[in-house]
């Protein structure tokens, strides 16, 4: 089912947790609402669910406004961050829960036989009888989730899912999320504060800071097109360096950057990936001189001091003998520039 | 600790043998006197002249009578109160209002409140020479020296023991198990019953013995606001001052030992309630540990 959100607002007490926002989320996406703390994306996603009252806008799902159809009625599946799975029920109970208060009357056989279809679906077959207690976080979470998809929702919505697991069991638990996804073909919205995490499993990525949507568009649109520092400095580690724009061209010191820079004069801050940084001991860059080495499994990380005393990381090669105090040059094969002024 | 590795480890912090030695025998000591030793009197002083006497003095009609008004008292207060107390950790855990704090505090003053100042307080609002004094008067409803008089300032009393137990837990609980049951299309009862009760029920069995406990024993309002009239308005605590008052001791420890063996009850109901809510999360915990291993298969 297709949601929109037309210019929503939420204010708690006097905290504007959402301004004004408007989102279009198409039939069967999987959306990923990506941003730091306080950014707003939770707030959104309980006011798509019901859980929370908007203070402004319109919520539609499909054509109907359901702004003000409460989370009872509003045919949602809502995956809680602690899975709130009912700790006095078995596995099976906590899936059949919904199953058995809907207002559709269902007979025993009939709930029993979907509880097993969606047990199988999040691969738990044989645990129902198992209490929430006596599995472990991972498994917790695909409980969850089928509790969620017993109601046959319209929109499937995940409060960080993945944020209480360990690493590893996250990986996997992504790509699985994303099978189920593309199995099952529900509209789903996820929130999330990892960039790596959105990226992975998102058809389409909404950046949201300070409780306004950045940027939105797919992995690789904000990754290669991000429209401000803010989002080239949230998805992934950043150098910055201070520069000027003269006349279409950035220099950095006296060193001139190779980059077409297509506005206007002044103050500007160039950000580049690590990957984008190259160390030179002779060719002409950046002068800049080795603060530290940071021996890592498949590479080293340099950390060096421009003259203007920016510091910059990159890699090189683990059998660059690269060492602190070294001089050399850093160049910039790629990176985004902003005008000075526009980081807030 | 072992007495060996004790000697040979450095004692962790307060815990050098002299402390740990005086300390438990100062408790020992001083619940010895303070607590143990009172009951004791009471089981022997009571049956001091035999079993015959004790079944007399608990059969006097009056002793019964007090017995009776005490039971009725608990069985009108408690249920009252429970319902209170729920209502008022709900609320304050589960929803955001103004005045949450506020609210906290007003459920709160019963503990911090010597039960005689509200005894007096409920002279001033329902006696004849109080606000709402005459009013009732005229329509004859009798409020004071009556039952109703000895319930309402039971349940001031006690008001908080319900809400006390429940808030912290609920607290702790949070809202997502009433969200997500509610996302689920549970209604508000359903999700009630369902999943918040079940949560709860330990503790709030164990608010209720605690309140039962202290409104049979409770004696400074109920003294000021039931009149003393023996046969009539006396709850078994007061009936036990009357009896000693009127140097029936043999009595007064009979009728004593029925609300000492009450509280005996209840706090043999309160240690099994702990051990069934404890022991739940004890097993759970280690049969959590056993899997947690387990990612995807």
């Amino acid at each position: 089912m297709k949601i929109r959100l037309q210019n929503v607002v939420k204010t708690f007490d006097t905290f504007r947790a959402v301004r004004d926002v408007s989102l279009d989320i198409e039939s069967g996406e999987l959306l990923a609402l990506l941003g730091p703390s306080g950014s707003g994306k939770t707030t959104i996603l309980r006011m798509v669910a019901g859980l929370e009252y908007t203070d402004g806008g319109q919520i539609y799902f499909g054509e109907t406004d359901a702004t003000n159809i409460p989370v009872r009625d509003r045919g949602v599946g809502f995956v809680f961050q602690h899975y709130a799975l009912f700790p006095h029920m078995t596995l099976n109970e906590n899936i059949a829960f919904g199953l058995k208060v809907s207002r559709v009357k269902r007979n025993r056989a009939e709930i029993d036989a979907r509880v097993q279809e969606l047990l199988r679906l999040v691969r738990l077959e044989g645990l129902g009888d198992r209490f929430p207690a006596q599995i472990s976080g991972g498994q917790r979470q695909r409980v969850a989730l089928a509790r969620a998809l017993s109601v046959d929702p319209k929109v499937l919505l995940l409060d960080e899912p993945f944020g209480a697991l360990d690493a590893n069991v996250r990986r996997d638990l992504r790509r699985w999320l994303r099978e189920i996804h593309d199995e099952l073909g529900i509209t789903t919205i996820f929130v999330t504060h990892d960039q790596e995490e959105a990226l992975d499993l998102a058809d389409r990525v909404v950046i949201l800071n300070q409780g306004e949507i950045v940027q939105q568009g797919t992995p690789k649109e904000v990754c290669r097109q991000p429209n401000s520092a803010f989002v080239m400095t949230f998805l992934g580690d950043t150098n910055k360096v201070s520069g000027i724009a003269k006349n279409g061209k950035v220099y950095v010191g006296n060193t001139e950057v190779q980059f077409a820079y297509g506005q206007a004069d002044g103050p500007v801050e160039i950000y580049a990936r690590p990957a984008d940084l190259e160390w030179e001991d002779l060719h002409d860059g950046i002068p800049a001189q080795v603060t530290r080495v940071l021996d890592r499994a498949g590479e080293r990380r340099v950390i060096a001091t421009t003259r203007e005393g920016d510091l910059l990381e990159f890699d090189v090669p683990p059998e660059s003998s690269v060492e602190a105090g070294d001089n050399g040059h850093v160049v910039i094969r790629r990176a985004k520039i902003f005008p000075a002024a526009a980081r807030a | 600790m072992s007495a060996i590795s004790s000697r040979r480890k450095p004692p962790r912090v307060g815990d050098a043998p002299w402390v740990r030695r005086s300390l438990i025998g100062f408790v020992l000591i001083i619940g010895a006197f303070l607590v143990v030793a009172p009951l004791l009197v009471i089981a022997v002083e009571a049956f001091s002249q035999g079993l015959k006497a004790y079944a007399a003095t608990i059969n006097h009609p009056d002793t019964r009578h007090a017995i009776m008004l005490t039971v009725i008292t608990a069985l009108i207060a408690v249920p009252i109160n429970t319902l209170f107390g729920v209502a008022a950790a709900w609320a304050i855990t589960k929803f955001d209002f103004w005045g949450k704090r506020f609210l906290l505090v007003i459920v709160e003053i019963p503990f911090s409140i010597s039960p005689i100042v509200a005894g007096v307080a409920y002279l001033f609002v329902y006696g004849l020479q109080g606000l709402f004094g005459p009013l009732l008067d005229a329509y004859e409803i009798k409020i004071l020296f009556a039952l109703p008089g000895i319930v309402i300032a039971s349940m001031f009393v006690t008001a908080p023991f319900v809400a006390r137990e429940l808030i912290p837990l609920m607290q702790a609980q949070g809202r997502d198990l009433e969200e997500a049951a509610t996302s689920l299309g549970a209604s508000g009862w359903r999700t009630f019953f369902s999943v918040t009760l079940p949560n709860i029920k330990w503790a709030l069995l164990y608010g209720v013995v605690l309140c039962n406990a202290r409104v049979m024993g409770e004696f400074g309002a109920v003294s000021i606001v039931s009149g003393n009239i023996r046969g009539q308005t006396n709850t078994l605590p007061l009936h036990i001052e009357l009896l000693y008052h009127d140097y029936q001791a043999a009595g007064a420890f009979a009728s004593a030992s029925i609300l000492a063996a009450l509280a005996v009850i209840t706090i043999i109901a309160k240690v099994a309630l702990e051990r069934r809510g404890a022991g739940r999360g004890r097993k759970k915990l280690s049969a959590a540990n056993a899997v947690a291993t387990e990612t995807i298969s």
